[in-house]
């Protein structure tokens, strides 16, 4: 189960209402905004914690979405940009998070970027539907997922501060 | 599958393609048609339904059954609900995590459980966890496993296709223990799935519309007629040589015996001829056997 902070900042978040997906057409469109609110709330949320990780977008229809995210280690910060698609069995299925710059550089990813869960994921996010949203999925999927492995990257070596590229 | 069909000299081409080549070696009257997509996009589940819908033998008709090999919960909830939008019956199979237990189902929509309709099934692995899983290491593939897997989907394939044994509904493999439990799961009334629900509904109809089933007939003693030469079926082995030919079976569970048995060692019922040995030496005997 993931930890008391990530529990406390879940809880802050708002809960989605409409169970529907990207081929629900009038439907899609209400869980859209809905998604998007949760989002801006987090958002807003995190800039107040002083904790502003992430920015996200998508496609008219929605069913692409793109952004970026940082990560702050020993007063620097990484920059990071990521993608996923809808599924079309969405909200029953989360989506799948690619952090394309990262493909190859860790075990803990599937070919193309896509991040690897916990256990623990799976089985709270089904528990949840269709009440956790896009918000959810970065709260408890993407934002534990590079606190364990940004560090573990950095210390390795496998990724390098981009001011330090540049010298 | 991947690790079933990929040689060395396969590397760089996508799975289904390297599929194919190794399959069309080993059986090139079979039609293949490959796609290498992701089927959980919006653009690309359109056309998977679509080739479900019209990629039977004959272009336009359905296909006659869908398997699903994938190694994914999503993948698999994404072909459930292309199979419950469409009606259309289908397997699903798969190996555990950490490789050691495996399953195959069938679904027929509104007849079985599907995929959504209850949380995923596992395997009982009476194993304690912690000696498979490491924190922070992902899962295990036993090839060997997936073998046995393959195996009896394919055998459950064969059987509801040409119509013979008992086609199983569910069939788990436990590799720790060697252990196969099989069921059947009826479906979910409250589905999550629309479809499901909806074809639920229609094969209850169905069900209520059909005659009813008489009780089990016995089979019939095959009596001819007119028998005008008194011809009789009588067992070429006597009673009494049967049993003298017989010996104990062992104590065997149920499903298993043997398929012969031997006769404790007993007094000489029939006359026998016993060689003799006459003092010559075997290259005498060879000689003699050359000048015959």
């Amino acid at each position: 189960m993931a930890d008391e902070a990530t529990r406390r900042v879940v809880s802050e978040i708002p809960v989605l209402k409409t169970n529907a997906g990207p081929r629900d057409r009038e439907l899609w469109v209400q869980r859209l905004k809905e998604e998007y609110q949760s989002l801006i709330r987090y958002v807003e949320n995190n800039k107040n914690a002083d904790n502003d990780w992430f920015r996200l977008e998508s496609n008219k229809e929605g069913t692409r979405w793109f952004g970026k995210c940082w990560y702050i280690h020993d007063l620097l910060k990484y920059e990071f940009d990521i993608e996923f698609d809808i599924p079309v069995t969405y909200p029953a299925t989360a989506p799948e998070i690619a952090v394309p710059e990262l493909d190859g550089k860790t075990a803990k990813m599937y070919r193309g970027g896509k991040i690897c869960l916990t256990d623990h994921f799976k089985p709270l996010w089904a528990r949840n539907v269709p009440k956790f949203g896009l918000a959810h999925l970065m709260a408890l999927g993407l934002g534990p997922w590079l606190a364990v492995e940004i560090p573990d990257l950095i210390q390795k070596g496998v990724i390098q501060h981009k001011e330090k590229c540049n010298q | 599958m991947n690790r079933l069909f990929f040689q060395p000299h396969q590397a760089g081409l996508s799975k289904v393609q390297a599929a194919e080549y190794t399959l069309r070696n080993i059986n090139p009257d079979v039609l293949f048609e490959v796609h290498n997509y992701n089927i959980t996009t919006v653009e690309n589940f359109q056309h998977f339904m679509d080739r479900i819908s019209n990629g039977g033998l004959e272009e336009g008709k359905p296909v006659d059954l869908v398997l699903s090999c994938v190694d994914n919960f999503e993948a698999r909830m994404t072909i459930n609900t292309a199979c419950n939008e469409l009606g259309q019956t289908w397997m699903e199979s798969g190996v555990s995590e950490n490789a050691v237990s495996g399953h195959i189902q069938l679904i027929i929509p509104g007849e079985s459980a599907c995929f959504a309709c209850a949380p995923p099934l596992v395997v009982a692995a009476n194993i304690d966890e912690k000696t498979l899983k490491r924190e922070g290491v992902c899962a295990a593939s036993l090839p060997t496993t997936m073998g046995v897997v393959a195996g009896i989907l394919v055998q459950n394939v064969l059987k509801f296709l040409l119509n013979f044994g008992t086609v199983s509904f569910y069939l788990g493999y436990n590799a720790m223990q060697d252990f196969f439990p099989t069921m059947s799961m009826k479906p979910n009334p409250q589905c999550d799935d629309r479809n499901c629900r909806k074809h639920q509904e229609e094969y209850k109809k169905k069900v209520a519309a059909l005659p009813k089933q008489e009780a089990i007939q016995e089979e019939e003693e095959i009596i001819h007629e007119d028998n005008e030469w008194g011809i009789e079926l009588v067992s070429e082995v006597s009673e009494e040589e049967l049993k003298n030919s017989s010996g104990p079976i062992p104590d065997l569970p149920e499903g298993i015996t043997v398929a012969y048995t031997v006769p404790k060692k007993q007094e000489d019922s029939v006359a026998e001829v016993t060689v003799e040995d006459s003092g010559e030496s075997l290259e005498d005997l060879m000689a003699k056997m050359k000048n015959m």
